[in-house]
């Protein structure tokens, strides 16, 4: 089933090209609770244009799938981005099962999106930080310049082709 | 996903109605058995105060906890307009993960929306008590793929409307196999219908009007909700609505609306179905003006076009989960906005017929219908050979060959159909290629366009 979930240049977002033995491969992914979709979509495309390979989980993905294909990707950087409001919660326990397993331990580990339910009049980047996470990306003016920073600082991404973008717009759609 | 959610109930498992409403107990269960005949529900409710120009409103609205929700069901009904209120959801229930909605609730970690699998049915019973009655139908909104145990719940309560669908809760929003689905909303609706003999008229609306909230062209949103109304009805749920949400141009949804209105009058086997128009679903412009002019147009399309009801967004949609009065004054504008409006002309049959959405929308529900006798294997296959294909969507079941643009007149179009069988009927557009910021100038097309429009109104007034 997860198969399909792949960057499967058929079916789906075209990548931009390149050899994929070459590009650093980034995990996109959500939290178990969060069923959005467009933030995925979104990040698969900018990743691919910063020059990443992607494995895009889809919404809604459970702990064990994400340890189990992270584990199989080996990946340079594992993206978590959320929507609905539980990332907070969500993320707490599932950077902690990162941390936990050996072969992921050391992986860079990032969170972004709307992190809590009260419009993130609260941060929780210094608990999300403390538990695991290598950066957390609150919605905010200069997230997606910091993103896009972290990213191209993994090694074999084409940071310095990029044009300075002007949005930071949280993509969600509710229920 | 039974590691996942080892709380699911399995899909095969028997129904059981008249055990679940005699174990809620006299103060929750549904009234006296059948010996009044039906009472009627949420469907005859909208039916009776919506339509001609007149519109039920409604918000999304949820709160874990039970005074909160009571406190919110209550201020929508006092809301100066024709209300009917919402119980929304948390995503854990949504999900059938009740260990993770049950300790949020004992750790006094907040949740998206009301628990109602979790709280004890005497906590719903006293929360609904005195404020859900027949001039205030409540419906339970939720957005579940596997929905068997929210809607045992339901039956337990007496609480006889919800909505979803096997198609656009499972697609959009998760990774549930589609024949898991397809199956347990099939058994869900048969559960439902069994409320009846409890004398109360279940009533189910398809979400299939929305789809991702956005980039779904409208006539496969069309199409969706109708196939979803009719497999509610094929598993006895006789009183149904069909959903349509606002997209980028109001030409055009007005077209889709009158399509979608022939189709249900066409193909539905009952006379108790109506439309809600869901304000848009997609990123919401940021600016109080914005939001509200947007709400507006929302409005002006179901009055025109002869929606029963509406379901608002708030100004606060674009940055958190909007409060009571938040919401209350979105009811208030979008029923103020159509005060008044004259009931719409009725649309010539042959003259929607001959749009391009409803002749798109036809096909895509004809093809499917062929498909299969049985609606549930009928939809299987169409997404497996792409008869149905939802643009973007990452759901392993869905083919993905499809995508979809803006045009110049802010028009929704198939930039490729795919395997849709519609390809005789969509003129093919140049293929481009899809950038992130292509995507996100899409997506953010109608709240970029809103938000100008206050900002530019908003400068021209001071100086007259």
């Amino acid at each position: 089933m997860t198969d399909a979930l792949d960057n499967d240049p058929g079916t789906r977002p075209a990548p931009t090209g390149g050899d994929d033995r070459r590009r650093p491969t980034v995990v996109v992914t959500t939290v178990a609770s969060d069923s959005h979709t467009w933030n995925l979509v979104f990040l698969q495309l900018l990743l691919e244009e910063l020059g990443c390979h992607v494995v895009n989980l889809g919404p809604c993905v459970p702990d064990e799938l994400l340890l189990e294909r992270c584990r199989e990707a080996r990946p340079a950087a594992v993206v978590v981005s959320t929507v609905n409001g539980h990332g907070h919660q969500d993320g707490l326990r599932v950077v902690r099962r990162l941390r936990a397993d050996d072969l992921l331990a050391a992986t860079p580990v990032v969170i972004g999106g709307k992190l809590g339910v009260d419009g993130d009049s609260t941060s929780h980047a210094a608990e999300l930080m403390a538990a695991g996470f290598d950066a957390v990306f609150e919605d905010g003016a200069e997230t997606l310049t910091a993103f896009r920073r972290f990213v191209g600082a993994l090694e074999g991404t084409s940071q310095g082709a990029l044009e300075p973008h002007h949005t930071e717009h949280t993509i969600g759609v509710p229920v | 996903m039974t590691t996942q959610h080892p709380t699911d109930p399995s899909p095969g498992a028997a129904p059981s109605v008249a055990g679940a409403v005699r174990a809620a107990g006299a103060r929750t269960a549904p009234g006296r058995p059948a010996l009044s005949g039906i009472r009627p529900g949420f469907g005859a409710f909208v039916r009776e105060h919506g339509g001609h120009g007149r519109l039920v409103v409604q918000p999304r609205m949820g709160f874990a906890d039970a005074g909160a929700m009571r406190d919110g069901l209550a201020a929508t009904r006092a809301a100066r307009a024709r209300t009917v209120g919402t119980v929304t959801l948390d995503s854990h229930t949504r999900v059938g993960w009740l260990e993770a909605a049950a300790s949020a609730l004992r750790d006094g970690v907040p949740l998206n929306g009301y628990p109602i699998v979790t709280h004890p049915a005497a906590v719903t019973g006293r929360m609904l008590s005195g404020i859900r009655d027949e001039h205030f139908p409540v419906q339970v909104r939720h957005g579940s793929a596997r929905p068997l145990r929210i809607f045992r719940t339901l039956a337990e309560l007496g609480l006889d409307a919800s909505e979803g669908g096997p198609v656009s809760y499972c697609l959009p929003y998760g990774r549930t196999p589609l024949a898991d689905a397809v199956a347990e909303w099939a058994a869900a609706c048969e559960l439902y219908a069994g409320l009846r003999e409890f004398g109360l008229e279940p009533h189910l609306e398809s979400f299939g009007g929305c789809m991702l909230g956005q980039l779904c062209p409208p006539s496969q949103l069309v199409a969706i909700s109708v196939l979803e109304a009719l497999f509610f009805a094929r598993h006895g749920v006789r009183s149904v609505s069909v959903s349509y949400a606002q997209q980028t141009s109001a030409a055009q949804d007005r077209e889709a609306v009158a399509a979608l209105r022939l189709l249900c009058s066409e193909l539905l086997p009952t006379d108790d179905w109506h439309v809600v128009v869901y304000a848009y679903m997609g990123v919401y412009p940021r600016t109080p003006h914005g939001a509200r002019a947007l709400l507006g147009q929302a409005a002006d399309l179901a009055v025109r076009t002869g929606a029963e009801r509406l379901i608002v967004k708030t100004t606060a949609e674009s940055l958190r989960i909007p409060t009571i009065e938040e919401n209350v004054e979105a009811l208030e504008y979008a029923a103020g906005a159509v005060a008044g409006a004259p009931p719409p002309p009725v649309p010539f049959a042959a003259s929607v017929a001959a749009t391009d959405t409803y002749r798109e929308a036809a096909a895509l529900v004809d093809a499917v219908l062929d498909l299969h006798p049985d609606l549930s294997r009928a939809l299987l296959l169409a997404f497996r050979k792409g008869y149905l294909d939802i643009p973007y969507c990452l759901h392993p079941d869905n083919r993905g060959s499809t995508r979809s643009y803006i045009d110049a007149d802010g028009w929704l179009r198939w930039e490729d159909t795919g395997a849709l069988p519609i390809g005789h009927l969509v003129e093919p557009s140049r293929s481009r290629a899809v950038t992130c910021a292509g995507l996100l100038a899409d997506l953010t097309h109608v709240s970029t366009r809103a938000d100008e429009a206050a900002l530019a109104a908003s400068r021209e007034l001071p100086s007259g």
